[in-house]
């Protein structure tokens, strides 16, 4: 029993990912739910008028999800079926590799969205096209932090290798309170609110709630989340290839599939 | 006959542990040159380094007259490389993985060049069927198919034998000779059988702790050495001092 005890011990204290792990998911969701509490507590007549928001803004969550999961799942599951290597001594460029994961987590996505868009009309009459021609904004800048989500753990799995993994699952979750999904950015406290006004998702969510509950439309909100999201995707970018030198430096390309 | 690989006083260190400490080897066209050497002696370093998976720390490297450094996309396309450690997607059919396989090199008559290798490698009724469902021996022929999709010019196999039957092995081993011959190319062996490697390699490259200890053809080497096969000079060898500095 201490044997199998020791087993798990030794695991764990040799990868801080896994200790991050360990301490990471109490942590964020008594993050993420506070706020939420806290916001409904205060104002209780908020979402009054426009029930489909917070759905609404679920299903926005959703997509960047998925986008986000769907590409490092691309990634992970050529590790795990052992494929790495074959794939990185294929005649291919890092430019194409990475075109066609994000081509293929935009496909995966869209299979996960539109039964999701579908089912909220008859389940509980809510329409997420009441966005109107704005939604496709809104997605296109959530696909594209997704993606950017996606790149920088691709770029962290080929530098430290599989032990990244579970980074790979976590970040959405992270970034969640920042997001400011469910609530509007003034119920993070000050500093909170520094580090989401530097996120692209703040500015959609602001966006959507705004659509929806005021019938208004905010540009700026849009021109930042744009903004926000050529910066990050620019830096990932840079990211993935700098980790793919460190990774043939360090031999990473190698090992990772044993 | 040409040489197809060139490698000049390659080194790779990793921080402070120097895993290959500067070789210099070339493989000609039509010929199959064996990488012998107990674990840890940078067989899979070297090899690594080969496939452009690797940078090594200096030196240089040429396939086909280009340096490594530079041409990564050109090289590969010319090259490939089949280990017990790597695999095709488990859920894929035989024929999707070839077919992604010749997409991702290039491949022009796809289908065609399945059939060609379908019938060489004995794949006809695998192709349909499951990767992650066959026996070691038929992934070992759907990796080696996949491994010759590109036509390539230089081949790298790690223990390419390694976990098969008597008859799959000899069956591949014959394969690779015929392969060989037909098609010029070269190959570099990394094995730890050495009757595979008696019988393929008309030299063989001995490494122990990151440098070549010896080299020469088997028979030359068993007399070298006064042993009775190669199996002795490797232990004799893995167990000594460096001869060769």
């Amino acid at each position: 029993m201490y044997g199998l005890f020791l087993r798990h011990f030794y695991l764990i204290t040799r990868s801080f990912p896994r200790v991050l792990d360990l301490v990471y998911w109490p942590t964020i969701q008594i993050t993420l739910w506070g706020f939420i509490s806290n916001f409904f507590a205060t104002h209780t007549t908020y979402y009054n008028n426009a029930v489909g928001v917070i759905l609404t803004c679920a299903i926005l969550y959703d997509f960047l999800f998925r986008t986000s999961i769907g590409f490092n799942m691309l990634f992970l599951e050529e590790i795990w079926s052992r494929n790495f290597t074959n794939l990185f001594i294929a005649p291919m460029k890092i430019g194409e590799i990475l075109t066609s994961l994000v081509a293929t987590a935009l496909i995966r996505a869209l299979i996960g969205l539109i039964p999701a868009v579908l089912l909220t009309s008859p389940l509980f009459g809510i329409s997420i096209l009441d966005l109107g021609i704005f939604l496709f904004f809104l997605f296109l800048s959530l696909y594209l932090f997704g993606i950017t989500l996606g790149i920088l753990v691709s770029a962290g799995l080929l530098r430290y290798g599989p032990s990244f993994e579970n980074i790979a699952w976590s970040t959405m979750f992270l970034l969640a309170p920042f997001g400011c999904i469910y609530y509007p950015i003034e119920i993070l406290p000050e500093v909170f609110q520094k580090i989401a006004y530097l996120l692209p998702l703040v500015y959609i969510f602001e966006e959507a709630r705004n659509i929806l509950i005021n019938q208004t439309v905010d540009i700026q909100n849009i021109y930042y989340a744009f903004l926000w999201n050529g910066v990050y995707f620019v830096l990932s970018i840079v990211l993935f290839y700098y980790s793919f030198n460190v990774a043939k430096n360090k031999g990473t390309l190698i090992n990772m599939g044993e | 006959m040409k040489n197809l690989v060139e490698v000049k006083n390659i080194k790779k260190n990793y921080g402070k542990n120097e895993a290959v400490k500067g070789i210099s080897f070339n493989i000609k066209e039509d010929e199959i040159l064996g990488l012998l050497g107990p674990n840890g002696s940078g067989k899979t370093t070297t090899i690594g380094m080969l496939l452009g998976l690797l940078k090594p720390t200096s030196g240089e490297i040429l396939i086909n007259g280009q340096k490594l450094e530079g041409n990564r996309i050109e090289i590969l396309e010319q090259i490939n490389f089949i280990s017990p450690y790597i695999e095709l997607p488990k859920k894929l059919t035989v024929k999707q993985n070839l077919t992604v396989y010749g997409k991702l090199y290039k491949i022009n008559n796809i289908n065609e060049r399945i059939e060609f290798l379908s019938e060489k490698l004995r794949l006809g009724g695998l192709l349909n069927g499951i990767t992650g469902e066959l026996s070691s021996g038929q992934k070992n022929r759907v990796s080696l198919a996949k491994a010759l999709i590109n036509e390539p010019k230089v081949l790298l196999l790690d223990e390419p034998t390694a976990s098969l039957d008597p008859e799959v092995g000899d069956f591949v081993r014959s394969f690779l000779e015929d392969y060989k011959k037909e098609k010029k190319i070269s190959i570099l062996l990394a094995s730890h059988n050495m009757n595979e490697v008696t019988r393929l390699c008309k030299s063989i490259l001995m490494m122990k702790d990151g440098i070549i200890i010896d080299k020469g053809n088997p028979e030359e080497l068993i007399n070298k050495h006064g042993r009775k096969n190669l199996e002795e000079v490797f232990l004799k060898l893995s167990r000594s001092k460096n001869e060769l500095n």
